[in-house]
């Protein structure tokens, strides 16, 4: 018999855990995965004490899988986090994530005067350090660092 | 080069660079020209510059081509609300060749996306001026008859200057010795000083101007403009130490020249004019044939 205190969001049937999220971009990455206006089950951890991260984020996401393309632009403020794939309460697959060589949309230029911001134009661009991920807009060249990623959608 | 846009100085590598600079060279030879026949080009300047526009414009004469356009986008669907899209989109199916200044940066690398002809930036905020980088280099070359093995003494504003960070890029290809002269508040931006340690192109900074002209071959003078100093006191301190004036030129090498992108305000003593070190209003007529030499080599024509 379960306590009444333990909340239930061990047991995961289908879905995808995503682990090891620095927890001050555990949000940014819930942006990433588009999975604000879902309406599956999402568990939310935050603020959990890691050996590694200090404190770290974790997410569980029953009946939802993820393109590889959403996935890897995790890596842009979570490069830590790894992936369970989860069916029938088995994992039935573990991933990590890559920082990509080049990124279309997704992110925001923190150039107030890039022409993206006041266009309807898909950002791109390119991962000019893949270790402190810094990107580089193809169109007014300047850089957006980690910190400063803000993360859009095109809908 | 055909039918190739024209929108950061690193679309150009080495080879190409030496080719617009020979065909420039060619074009002040021959000013005269009609490969541009029955061509029309484009001059969208979003925002006004004169002295950039009649260049280019007189440039499209020299060839032989027509030009239509804008000098000001007040007189445009751009204040009505139309994008860039779209008006690159309508007068790219008019023109054989866009050139275009533009407020936003970006904005020329997003317009050659849009645009079914070649595109020339002719300035995209603080971002690219190409065209500016290429006269440059046309009146380094043709002063010093070489690019390679240079010094050249960057002046002034060094931080927000776009003309300089270009300049410092493309000479990245014939190995240079800087020197960047500017106060504590307009230094060279690290990301450039790094290009240069990635590529051992030696480089010293300094405060002081007089140092330097001594050992220099190229004077690049900038405007050091008062709204970049958050301290107007810091301004009233500085100003003066970066203005050139003829007696500071007594010992420089015989072969310097100084350059100035323009418009100058003081930091060219007038004095400077006549002498024969001064190279910048030459500079400016250079700037006629080096984009003599871009249009043509974007349009495929030479």
């Amino acid at each position: 018999m379960k306590s009444k205190k333990e909340l239930n969001v061990s047991a995961l049937k289908d879905g995808t855990v995503i682990d090891h999220i620095p927890s001050r971009n555990l949000f940014k990455v819930i942006s990433i995965l588009d999975i604000e206006k879902s309406d599956k089950t999402i568990s939310i951890g935050y603020n959990l004490s890691s050996n590694r991260l200090g404190s770290k984020g974790i997410l569980k996401i029953s009946d939802t899988f993820f393109q590889p393309e959403a996935i890897n632009m995790i890596a842009l403020v979570a490069p830590d986090a790894s992936l369970n794939i989860i069916r029938d309460y088995q994992v039935v697959e573990k991933k990590t994530v890559t920082v990509p060589d080049f990124i279309s949309g997704f992110v925001k230029c923190m150039n107030p005067k890039c022409i993206t911001n006041h266009e309807s134009i898909l950002t791109k661009f390119e991962v000019v350090d893949k270790k402190s991920v810094d990107l580089k807009c193809i169109y007014c060249e300047k850089i957006t660092d980690q910190d400063n990623i803000r993360i859009i959608h095109p809908h | 080069m055909k039918n190739k846009s024209l929108v950061s100085i690193t679309d150009y590598n080495r080879d190409e660079i030496l080719r617009i600079l020979e065909l420039a060279a060619y074009f002040e030879a021959n000013p005269v020209q009609t490969l541009l026949q029955g061509k029309v080009v484009a001059t969208l300047f979003f925002e006004p510059s004169t002295r950039t526009r009649l260049s280019f414009e007189t440039a499209i004469n020299r060839l032989g081509g027509r030009v239509i356009g804008f000098s000001d986008a007040n007189s445009t669907s751009a204040s009505k609300g139309e994008t860039l899209k779209d008006t690159i989109r309508i007068v790219s199916s008019y023109a054989d060749l866009v050139v275009m200044r533009h407020p936003l940066e970006g904005s020329a690398k997003f317009a050659s996306e849009q645009s079914r002809v070649p595109v020339i930036n002719a300035g995209d905020g603080a971002n690219q001026h190409p065209s500016q980088t290429l006269l440059d280099l046309y009146s380094i070359q043709k002063t010093q008859k070489t690019l390679d093995n240079l010094t050249i003494s960057m002046v002034g504003d060094l931080k927000y200057g776009r003309t300089v960070h270009s300049l410092l890029m493309a000479m990245g290809h014939f190995n240079p010795t800087f020197n960047f002269i500017a106060p504590d508040e307009l230094k060279m931006p690290n990301e450039y000083k790094r290009f240069c340690t990635k590529n051992k192109i030696k480089f010293t900074e300094k405060s002081d101007l007089n140092s330097v002209i001594d050992q220099s071959d190229i004077l690049y003078m900038t405007r050091v403009q008062r709204e970049r100093f958050q301290d107007p006191i810091e301004y009233e301190k500085v100003k003066n130490a970066y203005i050139l004036r003829l007696s500071m030129l007594s010992n420089a090498r015989p072969n310097l020249r100084v350059l100035h992108p323009l418009p100058r305000v003081n930091e060219i003593n007038i004095d400077v004019d006549d002498s024969p070190m001064a190279y910048y209003f030459e500079q400016a007529e250079n700037g006629v044939y080096t984009r003599m030499a871009i249009i043509a080599s974007a349009l495929g024509v030479i």
